[in-house]
């Protein structure tokens, strides 16, 4: 009972974040929308007993994901007002063709739920009590998908990489830390002896090369 | 108690809500790529869900593979919008075949 209120809640929370993320003016509510999506379906993965999946999702989703993206929203300064040209010319066509998938995927689903590969299932089995399901997970994930585990550690060098090479600038006129200069200059770069008379001090006249010690 | 079917069914409604935000935002690439993300989402609550009532792990498995490559995809695209945003003044994706260079 409870968890069928909680299902319904959590299901509604989803779909309806996700409808506001793809309906609101602006895009800072989508990005927030779109954490209030993830979250609840964080929640839909703790009702199937998929705990370490469900924080998963908070954790690289809600902490990173998400957070990406209201970076790049805040960051940038575009005229969303004019982005959203052509929303109502495109709405009925879109909306029709959304109905009709929609129809056509519940319908499928029905289907292998009642005759397909999932018949018969009823009810979620209880989870094993000797093993929690990030241990599950865990000898399944580093012994028979190990080769997967390591393509998808390739994948986030390669995008990390990409992302840096694509984002990386180097503007002129900006001082950059030079370690080795720093450790190679000598007192004869660093320091000069200007004669300065009692009482008279440095004269006006002294070329500014002189005051200030040699690059 | 819940049937599977309600899963699937909550499933096919958000990757219908993700294309359909394709359809009607056409021009802001940032929406384009969140509703991205909610297709996404919607896939992996599809193999969360078999994963659990036929009482197999693989599912899940598959399910981090494709965060995985959901959250390489983030990276990249919004990269690219950065570079694309500072060499145009503005995302607008109608004059994104600028990017073919």
């Amino acid at each position: 009972m409870v968890a069928s209120i909680a299902f319904y809640v959590l299901a509604a929370a989803t779909l309806l974040s996700g409808l506001a993320v793809v309906m609101s003016r602006n895009p800072v509510h989508s990005v927030l929308f779109l954490i209030a999506a993830f979250f609840s379906a964080a929640g839909l993965f703790v009702l199937l007993s998929a705990e370490f999946l469900a924080m998963l999702l908070v954790v690289v989703y809600v902490g990173a994901v998400a957070v990406l993206f209201l970076f790049v929203v805040m960051m940038l300064d575009v005229d969303f007002a004019q982005l959203r040209e052509g929303f109502a010319k495109y709405l009925p066509l879109g909306g029709v063709i959304a109905g009709l998938l929609a129809i056509e995927m519940i319908v499928v689903s029905a289907a292998v739920v009642t005759r397909g590969a999932a018949s018969g299932v009823r009810d979620v089995p209880a989870p094993a009590a000797d093993a929690t399901n990030a241990e599950v997970i865990g000898r399944v994930l580093y012994t028979d998908f190990a080769f997967l585990f390591q393509a998808a550690g390739m994948v986030l060098l390669v995008s990390m990489v990409g992302a840096i090479v694509l984002t990386l600038r180097h503007r002129p006129g900006v001082r950059r830390q030079n370690v080795h200069d720093q450790v190679n200059r000598t007192r004869a770069q660093g320091v000069s002896v200007i004669g300065a008379p009692t009482g008279v001090g440095i004269p006006d006249d002294l070329p500014q090369a002189a005051r200030t010690p040699a690059e | 108690m819940i049937s599977l079917e309600s899963y699937l069914t909550v499933a096919a409604v958000l990757f219908t809500i993700g294309i359909f935000g394709i359809f009607v935002n056409r021009k802001n690439i940032i929406v384009i790529l969140m509703s991205i993300e909610l297709i996404l989402l919607a896939v992996n609550i599809n193999l969360v869900a078999f994963s659990a009532y036929l009482n197999n792990v693989d599912g899940q498995i598959f399910a981090m593979l494709v965060l995985t490559v959901a959250a390489a995809e983030a990276a990249i695209g919004l990269a690219i919008l950065v570079t694309f945003f500072r060499n145009r003044g503005d995302i607008n994706v109608e004059a994104a075949g600028q990017l073919k260079g």
